[in-house]
Order: structure tokens, then C-alpha cells, then sequence
């Protein structure tokens, strides 16, 4: 990371080193992870919110973007709502607390609050590097979260909901989640909001998918429209693994959601599908880095971006190949159907090969709606306004619609619409 | 029914003039064959009845029933009952057949104040009106058009006309692409819609379509006019002298 000139701190920068002093005593930990976080709130102190100097906050400066920075509020309103796909199991984590009871069979789960106040979590705080403001702010201040394992050889008959709902004020979460060797599972991360200030949520899930293990993860996050969320997730792949990841992102007024992984098992494959759905003022990115550093192994990414109004999106993707990797298939697209003139996005597609018997490839595509379609399904009597609905969810459901399980599928699609029910 | 007074439009995009003063009158009931060269304005007739914005009208009216059409816009001349059947039907990916056809027949009957069809009663209409036109069960499962041979995209465009139910039936170059059986069939869907309270206009290049489908009334388009009406004898004629002889008598 550049290094330069201390500037004065930013209305935020400040809040967010204040709150650190007034909450240095009520933050859960033991002396490991205290000083974890003392390491992690002076990393930030040091270099500031990231500007779009740092590379990776290159479209998405954080300094200029993150205004301000609501208060911690224990009393803030939130209540758990109904699964997404009926009959899921659901632990949750409302108001910034989790409920680790009423796991069903297979998994073993702990509050992260546990896992701090004993001191297991201390050698998992550490951020990834100078430039992640999202570990060292998570990693400051984070107070609950999951802490879940699946065991080797089982299968979760239903998905799991980890439902996360977020009243006023801010929340900093974890979710170390491993599933066992041969073990198979749905889990669906949902974020949601009950705030109409403006929350703070920082959630990061770190996922070990181990040897012969079969994971679907769905990250669905719906924060309301004046709410900043910086998520991460980071994972690492077994062999003969395999890892569909599938996120969607349909609310939020500025989202940073990273997604780090590493391939190290041979004969594994990583999905990852993306649905960004933007409008009005916001600023949503998804940062996405993968490191194949095995022989053998596949990955395809399929990102879809819808953008309204005045949004702004962001998709930065990069696939590094070690020099081992050999006969690594790996291929990234992004498209981009972009709705208003003053609709923006941004794409950064990155291939690093360092190997020499590989297919990699990444593509990139911004379009706006075919009028030939749209004339078509009006000569049918089908409304302007719900054509082009029509055609905005045909853009995206075929991402949605690889998934197969009908109930998930559906759910996700009612979300989508939903979405564009109340912008399009 | 339908009557067109000295139309002129012309491409929206350049200027291109293509309708030069176009006069046409079709009554309910009337099967009326439109016939003419290459390049005589007939499918672009086909879409400025159908309301596409790539053209703009500069002189004349198109009367529907008696109103003028010209400020509806193409969902709305629909569901009033202008149904155009595409030379080229459109394959849109990721719209299911079936959902595009519930939400065109419901909004359909939205705009004219009819209650919405229910899943059952829709699915019975698909089946029953599938069944006719020869259209197996798995066409239907797929995206709009995606993949269908030339011979299903056109009876799937008379199938959507069997569901709606339109009372002015433009057919552009149906004919085109079908052997002679996907030929009769169509022709067959088409002639089961006949009715007194129904028009059909048929644009065609051949005479072999209006064997299948025997118009009442037959119109020569040339350079954007009709240079020539007269009863179905009429298409024999050009069938066997070819345009040169009319088009020599108008010029």
C-alpha cells in the first residue's frame, strides 16, 4: 500500500477510533484477542480509511464513501422474521446477539462471543493484509457471530438459515464455519435490516470446506437503503471438493462485499454466481479473488449486474494460477445491463497465470435492454413497464435458475422481483 | 373494420419514406390477401399497424372500429385485438414460453377490465390450443422461440393468436419456411379463427399460402401504395403474369 502523509481524519475515521476507546471494556475477549484488536485498530489508525489510491479500493473509496458512522444502540428494534425456503433451520443473529441453541443434528455451533471471551478466536482475528479495512474493522470490534462444524460424513437434510437482522446502530460479526470431510449442506446467509437510519454492519465468514465436501453457500443480503455493509467471505477448498457460492445483493446504500478463496485440494470445483441489483444513489461492489494452487481444478464465475438510476457497481475478479496448478479451467464474466444514462459500472477482470497448461479466460459485457424484445412482448399486450421487468429477470434468473432446488430457486426469484417491483 | 387513408411513414432512424400514400379497407369477417415485390413496403406495413417505434407515420390515419390508432402504443393496439404474426419471431432467452403466455393473455384481459385466468383454466386453453396446432408438451417448456425450428416458430405464433383471441389478424409471411404439412397446419389455425366478427389480413409473396387460406379480397402493394385491388381471382393472375403487367398499367 502507498504510504502518505498522515491527513486529518475524517468525521468517521474519528468516530470509529472514539468508539474503540468507549468500548475498549464491554468488547468481549481475553487478553489475546484484546491485543488482536489493538493490533488491528492501530493498523486502520495508521492508514486511514482506504482511499482509491490503495489498489483494491481502487472504485470504491471507502474515506470519501463512509460519511459517517451510526452509534452503537443496544436497544435498536430488531426481531427474527420467517425462513427464506420454508422448513430451513435457522439460527440467528438479531441485533448484533446469536443464538446458538437449537442446531440441528450434525453440527456443532458456539456463539462467537464464546469463542472470543475464551480466547480460541484470538489467532483468527489477524487482517489479510495493510489494505483489508474490512478485517481490521471487523476484527476491532466484533462482538458475536457463529462459530459452526459440520461433521465429517454428514449431510444436512434441510438448508440452514444463519439469519442476520440488523435494528439501528452497528454490528460486527463472524462466521468461522468448516464442514467435514464428505460432508454436504445448504447454508443460506441472510442479511436483513430493520433500520431506517443508516446501520453499520461488518460480517465476515471464514469457511473451510474440507476434502470430498459438497457445499452450497447462498449469501442474500437486503439492508436497507441507507445502511453500509462490508462483508467478506474467505474460504479454502479441499480436494474433490466442490463449492457453489451464490450471491445476491439487493440492498444496501454502500456495500463492499469481498469474497477471498483458495483452491488447495486437487480435483475440486468453484462456482461462484453473482446477482448485484442497484439503484438509486448506491455504491455496491463485489471484490472477488481466487487463488488456484493445485494441479487440476475448476472455477467458473458468472456475475449479473442490473443497475438503476444513479447507482454505481463495482466487480473486481482475480484468478491467480500458481505455477503448479497445471491443467486449471477457470472462466469469469461479468455483464452488465446498465438502465439509466447515469447508471455507472466498473469492471476489473485480472488473470494472473503462472502456469503453462491452463484455460483461463474472463469477459466482460455491458448492454441495455434489446428493443427488438421489448417491441416482441408489446405486440403481445404486455405493458412497457413489465416487459422490461420481464426482460431484466430473464437477464438474471439464468444465473438463479443453476442452482435446481425449486424451493431455493423460488425464494430467490421472489426477492429479485420483489426488488424490481419497487425499482423498475 | 380496419381502414388505412393515405398512409405515409416513413423509418424512423434516416427518414426513409416507405408508405406513399397507402389506402386500404378491410371488414370485419374479410379475409384480405396482401400481395407484392420485394421491397413494396409489406412488412413494414405489418409493423406500423402493430405500433413498432422504429417508424413514424407523417400524413394519413389508421382507423381501428372507427378510432384512430395512431397514438396507442404497440401493448395497448393488442389488447384492443391487433394481433401480428411475425415473418421472424423473436427468440428472447430466459422467458419461459409458458410465463410469457399467462402474462400476455392476462394483461390482455387487465386492459379490458376481464378478471385474470386462473392457473388451471389458463393451463386447459395452452393444452386444448397446443393439441390443434401439433405443438408437443416439451416446446412449451422451453425459453420463448429459443431453438425452435423455423416450421415451430410460426405455429407458435398462431398458437399465441388461437390464445388471444385478436379480431384483426395481420399474418406476415407466415407461409415462409414451412414445408408443405407445417404449412397446412397453420393454415388450418388460421382458418379455425374465421369469423364474421374477425379480420385477417395475409401478407404474402405466393399465391400456393391463399390455396390454404382463400382470401375474399386481394390488394397489390408497389412502392408503398396498393396499385391494385380485386377478388381472389386477382393472386391467380399474378401467379401466372408475375407484377410486371399491373405495375406497367399503374406507373
Amino acid at each position: 500500500m502507498t504510504a502518505h502523509t498522515a491527513s486529518p481524519m475524517t468525521a468517521a475515521e474519528t468516530a470509529l477510533m472514539d468508539a474503540y476507546t468507549q468500548q475498549l471494556g464491554d468488547l468481549p475477549g481475553d487478553g489475546a484477542v484484546l491485543s488482536a484488536r489493538d493490533t488491528l485498530i492501530s493498523e486502520l489508525k495508521a492508514s486511514g480509511l482506504p482511499t482509491r489510491r490503495v489498489e483494491a479500493w481502487h472504485y470504491t473509496d471507502l474515506r470519501a464513501l463512509l460519511r459517517s458512522i451510526p452509534a452503537f444502540d443496544a436497544t435498536a428494534f430488531a426481531r427474527g422474521v420467517e425462513p427464506l425456503v420454508a422448513g430451513s433451520a435457522v439460527l440467528r443473529v438479531v441485533g448484533g446477539h446469536a443464538d446458538g441453541s437449537n442446531a440441528p443434528e450434525g453440527l456443532t455451533v458456539t456463539t462467537y462471543a464464546q469463542s472470543l471471551l475464551s480466547g480460541t478466536a484470538a489467532g483468527d482475528l489477524a487482517a489479510r493484509g495493510n489494505d483489508d479495512a474490512i478485517g481490521q474493522l471487523n476484527g476491532s470490534f466484533v462482538r458475536d457471530g457463529l462459530e459452526i462444524s459440520l461433521a465429517d460424513d454428514s449431510a444436512l437434510a434441510q438448508p440452514l438459515e444463519l439469519q442476520i437482522v440488523q435494528g439501528a446502530g452497528q454490528s460486527h460479526l463472524r462466521f468461522p464455519v468448516t464442514f467435514g470431510m464428505r460432508s454436504r449442506a445448504t447454508v443460506i446467509e441472510r442479511h436483513l435490516s430493520q433500520s431506517e437510519t443508516g446501520a453499520l454492519v461488518s460480517s465476515v465468514s471464514d469457511l473451510i470446506i474440507e476434502d470430498g465436501a459438497d457445499v452450497t453457500w447462498i449469501l442474500v443480503q437486503e439492508q436497507g437503503a441507507a445502511d453500509t455493509h462490508l462483508g467478506q467471505l474467505n474460504f479454502e477448498l479441499g480436494a474433490d471438493a466442490q463449492f457453489r457460492l451464490f450471491v445476491i445483493n439487493a440492498g444496501g446504500k454502500l456495500v463492499r462485499q469481498e469474497v477471498h478463496g483458495v483452491v488447495n485440494g486437487e480435483g475440486s470445483d468453484f462456482k461462484l454466481r453473482a446477482v448485484n441489483l442497484m439503484g438509486g444513489e448506491s455504491h455496491t461492489d463485489l471484490t472477488f479473488t481466487l487463488g488456484h494452487d493445485v494441479p487440476n481444478t475448476t472455477s467458473t464465475e458468472i456475475i449479473r449486474n442490473v443497475v438503476f438510476d444513479r447507482a454505481r457497481g463495482v466487480f473486481q475478479g482475480q484468478i491467480r494460477v500458481a505455477q503448479d496448478a497445471q491443467k486449471t479451467d477457470a472462466k469469469m464474466a461479468c455483464n452488465t445491463l446498465l438502465l439509466s444514462d447515469e447508471a455507472d459500472f466498473s469492471a476489473k477482470p485480472e488473470l494472473e497465470i503462472f502456469a503453462d497448461d491452463v484455460q483461463c479466460g474472463h469477459g466482460a459485457t455491458v448492454i441495455d435492454l434489446n428493443p427488438t424484445h421489448l417491441y416482441y412482448l408489446q405486440a403481445r399486450g404486455i405493458p412497457e413497464k413489465r416487459a422490461r421487468q420481464m426482460l431484466i429477470n430473464a437477464f438474471v434468473d439464468e444465473v438463479v435458475e443453476e442452482l435446481e432446488d425449486e424451493a431455493l430457486v423460488a425464494a430467490l426469484e421472489g426477492i429479485i422481483e420483489g426488488w424490481l417491483d419497487s425499482h423498475a | 373494420m380496419l381502414e388505412i387513408k393515405n398512409l405515409h411513414a416513413r423509418i424512423a432512424e434516416d427518414g426513409t419514406e416507405i408508405i406513399r400514400g397507402l389506402n386500404l379497407t378491410v371488414k370485419a369477417g374479410e379475409v384480405a390477401a396482401i400481395m407484392g415485390p420485394n421491397g413494396s413496403g409489406k412488412s413494414t406495413l405489418s409493423y406500423i399497424l402493430s405500433g413498432r417505434e422504429d417508424y413514424e407515420v407523417t400524413e394519413g390515419d389508421i382507423l381501428y372500429n372507427g378510432e384512430s390508432i395512431l397514438e396507442l402504443d404497440a401493448s395497448e393496439r393488442a389488447a384492443k385485438g391487433i394481433f401480428l404474426a411475425f415473418q421472424y419471431p423473436v427468440e428472447i432467452p430466459g422467458v419461459a414460453t409458458m410465463q410469457f403466455l399467462k402474462v400476455a393473455m392476462n394483461e390482455q384481459r387487465k386492459y379490458r377490465g376481464e378478471e385474470e385466468l386462473s392457473t388451471p383454466d389458463f393451463m386447459r386453453r395452452v393444452k386444448e390450443a397446443a393439441a390443434e396446432l401439433k405443438i408437443a408438451p416439451d416446446m412449451l417448456k422451453r425459453p420463448l422461440n429459443v431453438g425452435f425450428s423455423g416450421g415451430e416458430k410460426k405455429r407458435a405464433e398462431v398458437l399465441q393468436m388461437a390464445l388471444l383471441q385478436p379480431k384483426l389478424c395481420v399474418l406476415d409471411e407466415t407461409d415462409s419456411g414451412l414445408d408443405i404439412d407445417a404449412l397446412k397446419i397453420v393454415a388450418d389455425g388460421v382458418n379455425a379463427l374465421r369469423s364474421p366478427d374477425r379480420a385477417v389480413i395475409v401478407i404474402t409473396h405466393y399465391q400456393r399460402l391463399l390455396d390454404y387460406i382463400v382470401p375474399d379480397t386481394v390488394h397489390v402493394l408497389y412502392k408503398g401504395q396498393v396499385i391494385k385491388s380485386g377478388p381472389k381471382e386477382l393472386a391467380h393472375e399474378l401467379e401466372a403474369n408475375g407484377y410486371a403487367d399491373i405495375i406497367g398499367a399503374a406507373a
